[in-house]
């Protein structure tokens, strides 16, 4: 089975800093990618490349079998990749609901209507997504009063609302009680398997990591040192420098 | 040749400094405090008027008399600043930037009647500057030596002002300041006394220039606004915050007038705004500006949620509505004409409302599609002979085309150098109608744009404005709660996740523009007919400024908001200007009271009263609250 990403030697410097060094991956239908490393490892620098965000300095991405390199955000978004953010990035003054609503618009071809409640359009599919991450009873409040926590699984509703393929997430679980967290990512894999979404997820908390992902990349200093499943990782040398403080340059955990 | 190129380019130097020192104030003002400070130009005029009445106190002829008094002038005005920032300025930081805006605005409407008050009408001339009375003659031509003395002020101004910053701790406090926005916070109860202090500093800096051009022109009632326009732009062009940037631009802008006087007489101050917009598109943070850190959106309340008319608010709707409808048989004649303008007003509200709450987009320039809509109408009736409902038809189009120009540049840009863009493409509007006298009739108007005959009795025009601005009004609210609408605020609360779900937020906000654009345009054109003729200074600032103040009035935050405000500000516009001749004060008054007391708007704060009514009825759901990210 072809991979639903692939992305190949990708590159970016920031001055003189290699925040994302010749990283090549992949990832399959249905699985969970973990991309772990210390803080300025360079995962939201790699994130912001594949959704388009950033142009690359160098490196393919490839989607679906179609390079998606140099395209914009929005046409990312279009071919079937969802995203959430490190810091939650939702529309302050809509409700719960319209959130959803507005991607499901958006996703429908309708942004350009000029008449007829957006409010009246989409309610079921919306309502369908927020049961699912378990926001349904909050659906009427403003994202702009709503706990973090919520607004992260409020997130995670708009960023599958388009059916995608491919699921990114930076940090889903930063700012939560442990173990909310845990129940986070366990949505989020059985949302995933269900719908056949391939993940690529960042996260810190390593219980969280190795519960719930299929594969692990490492990196550090924006360069790949280690790929494989939880136990590969877990016993790696070089990882275990980053990560015990051996490495005395990186400042994670 | 090569003389007048010379002479040309120490003049534009010598009105460079005048420009630079209140531009310089300006910016850093807004660098510290991020208030975008209206009534900046009238600091400069208040220091001009200063000047010439101290030194005709002190002795015009005497070195110490002329000078003593240009630098008491100065010092006084700095003072008032610290007054006006303890007493007003203060209390309004935590509030939204515009509210910020509109209370510097009515002290500008204040200062204006103060100095009318104090000064009078009339343009007081001022003496010579003693020592420099004579003329150079440099490269074959004369010069005046008080030009020269000037264009030596700028570049030392520059230099003690970059020893000021560079080299006092003061200095240091105000660069870090506008750097690091979070190190404000971090000064503790320093921060005051350098809120305060640099705010009396450029306002002092203002009033300097103002002072100082004493000797080369004329002080009158109309510098606070013309400096306050070029202000922007320099401050706009140099990037805000930078000195050396704007003296670059003073510079710049300086020389482009004196130029554009020889070669383009009829263009230079399209030439002025044009230099601005295509730096703008280059660098859209201006020559030296950096990309501001941090979300525009920094302070101010969350956006509520946008709720459509409940049932009652419908009745109310509906009411007032009625009372429009029947008010010609009750209320006297004269009424209909305050009627027909208010529906009128409230139309250029509603269009100015559209995208400045659900767009985000502030703009301060929005008369240029009401005058263009006018425009429109007066050129279709004069030079196409269109008769009434063919030119009502066109006008619209001027505004939108303008729209479809203007709003292409002005959506790539965001925040206060959106809303500068606008009043710059404003002030070409007005310019083209000012300047382009024989198609326009320059200052003189358009006369003769009256009504078909059937239209022309008072009753029938009211009822025709009336259901035109209800029609487009209910339009723009339509579209509010539509997709489109729903599009135009996810732009504005997120742009990164906008278009990380597929909307393309620039030509969403391009769109909305160019409809906000033709709906002002709407309300130009039954203006124009309503007033019979049309004149440049309908697309003045002051009308621009009118339509942010019932905007705002009315809050930003609902749809029915501008509708209320533009009442209320008619309302309380006109019945000022018949009770007394000071109107301006006691508006200007009565907005910096409003917005100190009501930072939300009118229907804002009402509606915030009913929501809080509305949570403590029923518990508040209980949510867990978010553990601090690590
Ligand atoms: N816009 C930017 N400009 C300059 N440097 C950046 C920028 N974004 C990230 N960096 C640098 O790139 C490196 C990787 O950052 P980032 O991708 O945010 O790391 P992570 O998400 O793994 O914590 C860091 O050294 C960071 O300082
Ligand atoms: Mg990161």
């Amino acid at each position: 089975m072809s991979p639903v990403l692939e992305v190949r030697n990708l590159g970016k410097s920031f001055g003189g800093v290699r925040a994302v060094d010749d990283v090549s991956f992949s990832v399959e239908a249905g699985k969970l990618l973990a991309l772990i490393g210390p803080n300025g490892a360079g995962k939201t620098t790699c994130f912001n490349m594949l959704n388009g965000q950033l142009p690359s300095d160098r490196g393919e991405v490839i989607f679906d079998g179609r390079k998606i390199t140099g395209l914009k955000p929005r046409e990312v978004w279009r071919l079937g990749v969802g995203r959430t953010f490190q810091i939650t990035a939702t529309f302050a003054s809509m409700s719960v609901r319209e959130n959803v609503q507005m991607a499901l618009i958006s996703h429908a071809g309708e942004t350009w209507t000029l008449f007829g409640r957006a409010k009246d359009r989409h309610v079921a599919e919306a309502d369908a997504l927020l049961k699912q991450v378990g926001m349904l009873d909050q659906a009427e409040r403003a994202c702009g009063v709503l706990a973090y926590g919520d607004l992260k699984r409020v997130e995670l509703a708009v960023a599958i609302a388009n059916k995608p393929k491919l699921l990114l997430m930076d940090e889903p679980t930063a700012g939560m009680a442990p173990r909310e967290r845990i129940a986070l990512m366990a949505l989020t894999a059985e949302i995933a398997r269900e719908r056949g979404i391939a993940v690529l997820f960042t996260e810190h908390d390593m219980d969280v990591v190795f519960a719930h992902s299929d594969a692990i990349l490492v990196l550090d200093r924006g360069k790949l040192i280690a790929k494989g499943r939880a136990e590969e990782v877990r016993n790696d040398p070089a990882v275990r420098a980053v990560y015990l403080g051996s490495g005395a340059t990186s400042g994670g955990h | 040749m090569i003389d007048l190129i010379f002479a040309q380019t120490l003049n534009g130097l010598a009105s460079a400094s005048s420009l630079f020192l209140v531009a310089c104030g300006l910016s850093i003002i807004f660098g510290v405090t991020r208030i975008v400070n209206f009534a900046h130009g009238s600091f400069y005029m208040l220091g001009a008027y200063l000047a010439f009445t101290l030194v005709s106190r002190f002795g015009p002829a005497d070195a110490l008399g002329f000078w003593g008094g240009v630098l008491l002038a100065a010092v006084i005005v700095a003072a008032l600043g610290a007054l006006v920032e303890i007493v007003i300025l203060r209390r309004i930081y935590q509030a939204p930037e515009l509210f910020q805006l509109l209370a510097t605005f009515g002290l500008v409407l204040m200062v204006q009647d103060i100095a009318l008050g104090i000064w009078g009408p009339e343009d007081k001339l001022g003496p010579r500057a003693p020592g420099f009375k004579s003329f150079v003659v440099l490269m074959g031509s004369r010069f005046p030596s008080y030009e020269l003395f000037l264009i030596v002020v700028g570049p030392i101004m520059l230099g003690l002002l970059w020893f000021l910053f560079q080299k006092t701790r003061w200095g240091t406090l105000v660069r870090a300041a506008t750097q690091d926005r979070e190190m404000v916070g971090a000064l503790g109860v320093n921060q005051r006394l350098l809120f305060t202090s640099v705010f009396a500093f450029g306002a002092g800096l203002a009033a300097l220039g103002g002072a100082l051009q004493l000797p080369r022109e004329a002080v009158n009632l109309h510098m606070d606004l013309s400096m306050i326009s070029e202000a922007f732009v320099v401050v706009v062009v140099g990037g805000l915050g930078s000195v050396t940037g704007a003296y670059l631009a003073a510079v710049l802008i300086g020389i482009i007038h004196a130029f554009g006087i020889l070669i383009f007489p009829k263009i230079t101050l399209v030439l002025v705004f044009l230099v601005m917009a295509v730096v703008l598109v280059i660098k859209p943070y201006g020559l030296m500006g950096k990309r501001p850190v941090g979300s525009a959106h920094a302070h101010g309340p969350v956006e509520p949620l946008l709720l459509p008319a409940s049932h009652n608010v419908k009745l109310i709707g509906l009411a007032a509505l009625a009372v429009l409808l029947l008010a010609p048989f009750v209320v006297a004649d004269h009424w209909l004409l305050t009627l027909t303008e208010l529906s009128i007003f409230a139309l250029f509200a509603a269009s100015l409302h559209f995208m400045m709450g659900p767009g985000g987009m502030a703009s301060f320039g929005h008369a240029a599609y009401f005058g263009l809509g006018a425009y429109g109408a007066a050129l279709a009736v004069k030079w196409l002979g269109m008769p009434m409902v063919p030119a009502l038809a066109f006008a619209p189009f001027l505004a939108g085309i303008a729209g479809v120009i203007f709003g292409w540049f002005c959506v790539r840009l965001s925040g206060v150098y959106l809303a500068m863009l606008t009043l710059a493409f404003a002030q070409i509007a007005w310019a083209t109608a000012f300047q382009w006298v024989d198609v326009t009739g320059g200052d003189n108007g358009i006369l003769g744009v009256w009504p078909a005959a059937w239209a022309a009795p008072k009753l029938v025009y009211y009822y025709l404005a009336l259901a035109v601005c209800v029609v487009a009004i209910l339009a723009l609210r339509i579209i509010v709660f539509a997709p489109f609408g729903y599009a135009l605020r996810a732009g504005r609360d997120s742009p990164l996740r906008s278009e990380a779900i597929g909307l393309p937020v620039m030509r969403i906000q391009w769109i909305a523009f160019i409809i906000a654009a033709v709906a002002a345009g709407i309300a130009g054109a039954l203006f124009a007919f309503f007033k019979g003729s049309v004149f440049p200074t309908y697309m003045a600032i002051p009308r621009s400024v009118d339509g942010l103040l019932m905007v705002l009035l009315g809050g930003v935050q609902t749809v029915s908001g501008p509708i209320v405000g533009a009442f209320a500000f008619m309302g309380l516009q006109e019945q000022l200007m018949k009770a007394t001749m000071y109107w301006r004060f006691v508006m200007g008054a009565s907005i910096v009271l409003l917005v100190i007391l009501f930072p939300r708007g009118l229907v804002g704060t009402a509606l915030a009263f009913a929501e809080r009514r509305r949570e403590a009825e029923p518990a508040a759901p209980v949510t867990a609250t978010p553990e601090p990210a690590r």
